[in-house]
């Protein structure tokens, strides 16, 4: 449906360097990275409105790297919203649709309908300004549904909504996925947006891209350092492989390797949530554990964090909040951690 | 000094060859007005939308008129149009004239207020997100159906102001229009002549006519209902 072919954009400050996707028709994709990560400006090189310098653009087998935006049938959502003030909502929604050669009674027959599925046929004769940030969204929306575009693109759409309303809105988006069955490029810097939309992601790291995949996959099995932290993994440790096991912690813990065996030097991942904190070593058996000292607690969220200092490397784990609040756990004192084979990833060195 | 007399007030209001050229004034003004917003507004867009090598040098180009004397302005605009260059042939081919022309005046007035009308659209083009037009591209519209459906309602009030401009400051203009056309007399021109020659009470009620008119019509314009800015 799309390809991106080793996409290069060149900017005074800033270049997106040989990004390749490719995006399945009526797939919902996330594209995802830090901010400031070139996300951004690789959807808008699909929509046409950032030229590259070089590369290609293929949107269902046409070649569209110099077609200009109006000819793609691609509709832009921004995080901003970006309704035009001047214009009512019901005005907003219609205002493509002349362009796509939609009759103007039909356009505001799919105009009203949307609206009145997206909850806002209280607020058709409106302005912008008039509207809750929830609504403007809806509406950028819906005039990005209302021209009967091949591919959505959205930028950053729940970014600037208040938590309570962002998993109500995720649902308005997978109803309108499932119900149109559009084409959807999601950026984001959120990885729970793209784990609970996407099927399928890609993350870029300063102009580059990372990893592309099953959303799943690149969750579970980040091929680099920078994915695995974005992705919440917070723990990636250097490791040492010989004789089909794994060294870590200095040589204070060694695993079964299996089939990583061959590489001399590489990282383990583990999630935080995914490694236990104790007074004593009563870990399973078939647990790996080692010891260490407890230099931090850190409140996350609803949640504890702990640091705890291995020799010269430190692991974060997600603490049982009653091990913290009785005391049994204390910054400074001695613990051992312990994690299932299950928890650890790895990664290439 | 004499004020001027209520007499001689009404008989200056009756005589053609002032009002002759207080509607000189007024019209060469409109016109230089009008074509700033004409040739000043794609000018003016691409300033405030697009980076280009030479991008300072052009605006300092713009702004020149603003810190030069304006008798430079008259002289340079009749070097440049004189016959005995390129341009200025190509223009005598055409039959237009310049010197002693109301197009030489309007071409004066058009140079010192386009600086004026450049600054106040520029700023109102910066003023509207660039991601507006964006999503208008997005939607389907074309560059200029995007200008004339996005960036002109949103800008217009900015181009009034900019033309509001360009015109008080074409009125003002004396310097310029002196050495380019002395004759057809634009009001300002008529007032130091009949100070030359006849004496301060004489151009007084000149003034005088040409503040109440300016005044009247600056008023009106500024009068043209505006949607209240937060609305939009």
């Amino acid at each position: 449906m799309i390809q991106i072919q080793n996409l290069t954009i060149d900017l005074p400050n800033f270049s997106v360097s040989d990004v390749s996707l490719h995006i399945r028709k009526g797939e919902f994709f996330a594209i995802m990275g830090p901010t400031g990560s070139g996300k951004t400006l690789v959807m808008e090189s699909v929509a046409g409105i950032a030229p590259p310098y070089s590369g290609n653009i293929l949107i269902n087998g046409i070649d569209v790297t110099t077609a200009p935006p109006e000819d793609r049938r691609v509709s832009l959502v921004y995080q901003d919203h970006s309704l035009f003030p001047h214009l009512t909502v019901l005005q907003n929604v219609m205002y493509g649709q002349r362009y796509q050669n939609i009759p103007k009674h039909e356009g505001e027959s799919i105009a009203r309908d949307l609206l009145d599925t997206l909850s806002l046929s209280h607020a058709v004769d409106r302005k912008p300004m008039r509207l809750s940030g929830g609504e403007k969204q809806r509406v950028s929306i819906a005039r990005a549904l209302a021209c009967k575009p091949d591919v959505l693109l959205l930028d950053e759409p729940l970014s600037s909504l208040d938590p309570q309303f962002k998993a109500d809105f995720r649902s308005v988006l997978k109803d309108i996925h499932s119900r149109t069955g559009i084409t959807i490029i999601m950026v984001t810097h959120d990885f729970v947006d793209a784990l609970t939309l996407a099927e399928r992601a890609a993350v870029i790291h300063k102009g580059k891209l990372c990893q592309q995949g099953n959303v799943h996959d690149i969750f579970h099995h980040p091929v680099t350092p920078f994915v695995a932290d974005f992705v919440g993994i917070s723990n990636v440790l250097p490791a040492t492989y010989r004789n089909g096991q794994c060294m870590l912690f200095d040589g204070r813990l060694i695993v079964p390797a299996g089939e990583q065996s061959s590489n001399e030097k590489a990282l383990v991942a583990i999630r935080p949530e995914h490694v236990a904190v104790r007074e004593k070593n009563s870990f399973a058996p078939e647990w790996f554990s080692v010891s260490g000292t407890l230099s931090q607690l850190d409140k996350h969220g609803f949640a504890w964090r702990g640091t705890v200092r291995c020799g010269d490397q430190t692991v974060v784990a997600t603490l049982d909040p009653n091990a913290v609040f009785s005391n049994t756990l204390k910054p400074s004192m001695n613990v051992f951690i312990g994690f299932p084979k299950e928890a650890m990833h790895y990664m290439c060195g | 000094m004499t004020a001027p007399t209520i007499e001689r007030l009404l008989e200056t209001v009756k005589d053609p060859e002032v009002i002759a050229s207080v509607w000189l004034s007024m019209s060469t003004a409109a016109t230089a007005g009008i074509l700033a917003l004409i040739l000043g507004t794609p000018l003016a867009y691409l300033l405030a939308r697009s980076q280009f090598p030479g991008k300072r040098l052009v605006e300092s180009l713009i702004d020149l008129p603003i810190m030069i004397p304006h008798p430079v302005i008259g002289i340079s605009i009749l070097t440049v149009t004189s016959p005995n260059t390129l341009f200025g042939s190509f223009l005598e081919s055409c039959g237009i004239e310049i010197m002693g022309s109301k197009t030489g005046i309007v071409c004066v007035l058009f140079f010192v207020g386009l600086p004026f009308y450049i600054s106040a659209v520029k700023a109102g083009i910066e003023s509207i997100p660039v991601r507006l037009e964006k999503v208008s591209r997005s939607l389907g519209a074309n560059k200029a159906q995007t200008f004339l459906r996005v960036t002109f309602p949103l800008a217009w009030r900015h181009m009034l102001v900019g033309i509001i401009m360009c015109m008080a400051r074409a009125l003002s203009e004396f310097g310029a229009v002196i050495i380019v056309a002395y004759h057809p007399m634009i009001a300002p021109v008529l007032m130091y002549e009949r100070f030359t020659a006849y004496g301060l009470s004489w151009s007084q009620p000149v003034a005088v006519i040409l503040i109440l008119v300016s005044l009247l019509f600056f008023i009106g314009m500024r009068a043209i209902p505006l949607p209240d800015k937060d609305s939009i």
